[in-house]
């Protein structure tokens, strides 16, 4: 393709500053949140840039209780470390579980025929588009009933959260089951020839060959986790037992409103997992689209 | 040779076989507790999916049942049943006025226990030591009584003769505040507690239990049952708090569907779900495609880092990005209005204007959104033929038309299942909404509280928690209507996506 050098020098420029235009547009909320987290108190003071930068909201964030010049010592709000230890602890269980879950299904529904498959299938694919917020009355009534049997499966426990989240599987067996189906069945053919079991075949063949999808699903499980917040927030009750993504909305209520503490905290509980996000993207963008087109 | 292999076979058989049993045994466990709890149709249902566990580890006959056990054993308990159960809490008048069973409400009205007048009698404190001993004066015949010193929360009092101890001041009794409450004292005619300040008195429960459950009261007054409301009456027909759960039939459909001051506003919310579901999937769609489009252009230097940086709202935590968002679009000390007004002398009431808190969550969620969008559109992007755009560059066409000629024909079919996903996706978006604006800012004269920017989930969401009067019910009812609607979106979608893939598989035939 042949192209005028000049107009082709404009549109580059063109791009060029539309695209760093919308980049600072969409960096906004970032920087602002970064420069309100050394800002003095809680409140805006008019300026953008923070006039007489202070650590204080940093040190509440990190749990340290905070001495003022004029000697008043500040203690932190809220225990911001231990909620982002609670939201990756069951994060990590949760989607290591589900991880378990989807794949077996997903294996039997790509490889095997019994009854009641194709009826499954239909059923999952419908029923994940159910909002979890609406049915959380159920899940707290049965976990209420659980817990008096089970003590450590009550209400206001993380295994009781971890197994709600367990359900959380039915469009990973569909992505699952699309990668699986394209595994060449000549080579479970063969494994069964050599007399592998079906399960011999999964363990060996089929997790192997598919360690990629495992990945996305993996982190995709995670992210979607760890931002749950109806069921989490009906399910815990004790500050010491909250996830971030339930306890983080204490800062911002209206009678205490601690803007400051809340953007430190947002900083320091948010960064982590942006980090595993972005460490994870190159996966996710030919996972998404992959997943998408298998459908 | 072929033998230690096979007995280290038979080794992990038993091993599992154990396994499977100690699982039987202790859903078996389980269901005999949910019984004895009075939670028969919870002790069913476990017991349902014990079995059915058990059976198809047990069996070999049902090796392949094995694979999807967990996975649907997990979507019953945790999605279908709650979705089930929660519909049939719509038939009920279950809430903060109806919360426990008829057997929960007796033992409440049977525990409660009132003062009995006649054995009520004043005492005084004497020391002893470090610690004190309790005088009850001879009183309406009764015999002077003192206790044993006082160190924990019981006292045993004996009958005392002789002339009355010297007691300490008032000040003594209020310092031991805490302690005297605590305290019980047994005397030969049964334990006396403290009752107001300067007296102790013997309890008697409220009610005595009567026939077909009624309830007598002390003062004669008999509450009889009834099983329309969930609550005792008199025979006035008061009602006395609290109650209990009991059907009510399709009377919370009905006010749903026919009572003014509900259907209006529900009606309403409907709407505005729609149009926020839409006008989501729309927004995000464009910028995302937009964006990716522009990536995707070979002469685009830094392609990759500007990736990256339009990618960071979708690998922020979402309910960071609300919070942040709720917090910089604040009226009077949020940046976004400390701008504004530097800038050009305007401070939109962000949360109290509809229009505005509406405006808001679009352009909030269309942050959050385009990235997800632009991901799966350069995925698509891939698998557009370069021929076309050869052809089409032959034929001097221009940026646009390649765009809406070739680019958006070619990506649009395998991107409409995923729209109408989001699209679903959005219509039930109750953390945005939670988080952000909480469903504000409420519309005037409703008779239940809702907010105009309010989807139906966080309408119900609130509905349920967070308004003083939780109606359990109602919400069900609600939640039942919204399940509807999800699954005739979530099959409409099933089918667009099946015709897709036939679609695909036809032309690659």
């Amino acid at each position: 393709m042949v192209e005028d050098p000049k107009t082709l020098r404009l549109r580059k420029f063109l791009a060029h500053g539309f695209m760093i235009g919308f980049i600072v547009l969409i960096m906004f909320p970032f920087l602002m949140v970064l420069s309100i987290s050394f800002r003095e108190g809680n409140f805006s003071t008019g300026a953008l840039l923070p006039e007489n930068p202070t650590l204080e909201h940093w040190s509440l964030a990190f749990g340290i209780p905070y001495e003022r010049p004029d000697g008043t010592i500040i203690q932190p709000p809220f225990p911001v470390m231990l909620w982002l230890w609670n939201s990756i602890k069951i994060a990590l269980i949760a989607s290591t579980g589900v991880l378990a879950l989807s794949t077996t299904a997903a294996y039997a529904f790509a490889r095997m025929r019994f009854r009641g498959r194709g009826a499954m299938l239909d059923t999952l694919l419908i029923v994940q588009m159910f909002p979890g917020a609406l049915t959380v009355i159920a899940v707290y009534a049965i976990f209420d009933a659980l817990g008096q049997v089970v003590p450590w499966l009550a209400v206001d426990t993380h295994p009781a959260l971890i197994l709600t989240y367990l359900s959380a599987i039915t469009l990973h067996i569909w992505t699952i089951k699309g990668y699986f189906e394209s595994i060449d069945p000549a080579i479970d053919k063969a494994a069964q020839i050599d007399g592998a079991t079906p399960w011999q075949a999964f363990r060996y063949i089929f997790l192997p060959l598919s360690l990629p999808i495992l990945a996305i699903v993996f982190i995709l499980s995670f992210i979607f986790l760890i931002n749950e917040y109806p069921i989490a927030s009906v399910l815990l009750r004790q500050t010491d037992n909250m996830t971030l993504a339930v306890g983080a909305r204490q800062y911002l209520y209206e009678q205490k409103y601690l803007w400051g503490d809340f953007a430190a905290a947002a900083i320091l509980s948010g960064l982590p997992i942006t980090v595993i996000f972005l460490a994870a993207q190159k996966f996710l963008i030919s996972g998404l689209s992959d997943g998408g087109v298998k459908g | 040779m072929m033998t230690p292999s096979r007995r280290s076979l038979n080794w992990r058989g038993l091993l599992g076989k154990a396994a499977i049993l100690a699982f039987g045994l202790g859903f078996l466990y389980l269901v005999w507790g949910l019984y004895l709890l009075g939670e028969p149709l919870f002790a069913v249902i476990s017991f349902a999916v014990g079995a059915l566990g058990f059976a198809f580890f047990w069996s070999p006959r049902f090796y392949k049942l094995r694979f999807v056990y967990p996975a649907i054993a997990a979507v019953f308990l945790f999605i279908l049943l709650p979705v089930l159960y929660t519909s049939a809490i719509g038939f009920t008048n279950f809430g903060s006025r109806n919360l426990l069973t008829l057997e929960r409400v007796q033992a409440y009205h049977l525990s409660q226990i009132e003062t009995d007048a006649s054995t009520k009698r004043p005492f005084g404190l004497v020391a002893e030591g470090d610690a004190f001993r309790i005088f009850l004066p001879e009183d309406a015949g009764r015999p002077a009584l003192l206790t044993d010193a006082i160190f924990g929360t019981d006292a045993t009092a004996q009958i005392f003769t002789g002339a009355a101890p010297e007691t300490l001041p008032i000040k003594a009794i209020i310092q031991n505040k805490a302690r005297l409450a605590a305290l019980t004292i047994h005397t030969p005619n049964g334990p006396l507690t403290q009752s107001g300040l300067r007296a102790f008195a013997a309890s008697k429960p409220a009610f005595t239990l009567g026939e077909n459950d009624t309830l007598t009261a002390s003062d004669g007054t008999i509450l009889s049952p009834n099983p329309e409301l969930g609550l005792y009456q008199t025979p006035e027909g008061e009602t006395v708090a609290p109650g209990w759960r009991v059907g009510v039939g399709f009377d919370n459909f009905k006010k749903v569907m026919f009572s003014e001051g509900i259907r209006g506003p529900i009606f309403k919310v409907f709407v505005w779900t729609t149009v926020f579901a839409f006008l989501s999937m729309v927004f995000t769609f464009a910028v995302g495609t937009g964006l990716a489009v522009i990536l995707e252009w070979k002469h685009l230097r830094f392609a990759g880092l500007y990736r990256v940086l339009l990618i960071l709202p979708y690998a922020v935590p979402a309910f960071i990005s609300i919070l942040v968002f709720r917090g910089l679009f604040n009226q009077n000390f949020g940046e976004i209005n400390l701008i504004l007004s530097t800038l050009f002398g305007i401070a939109p009431d962000w949360f109290t204007n509809p229009n505005l808190a509406r405006g808001m969550l679009l352009l909030v969620n269309t942050w959050l959104g385009y990235p997800y969008m632009m991901l799966l559109a350069a995925g698509f992007l891939q698998a557009v033929p370069r021929d076309l755009y050869k052809a089409s560059a032959l034929e001097g066409a221009s940026g646009m038309q390649n765009f809406f000629s070739i680019t958006l024909p070619q990506i649009l079919p395998p991107f409409v299942p995923l729209l109408i996903s989001n699209f679903a996706f959005n219509f039930n978006n109750v953390v945005l909404i939670l988080l952000l604006t909480r469903g504000g800012p409420d519309m005037p004269g409703t008779l239940v509280t809702v907010g105009s920017t309010d989807i139906l989930g966080s309408f119900t969401f609130r509905l349920a928690f967070q308004n003083s009067g939780q109606d359990f019910g109602m919400a069900g009812a609600i939640s039942t209507l919204i399940f509807i609607v999800t699954g005739a979106i979530a099959y409409y979608n099933f089918k667009a996506m099946q015709k897709y893939a036939a679609k695909k598989g036809a032309g690659h035939g």
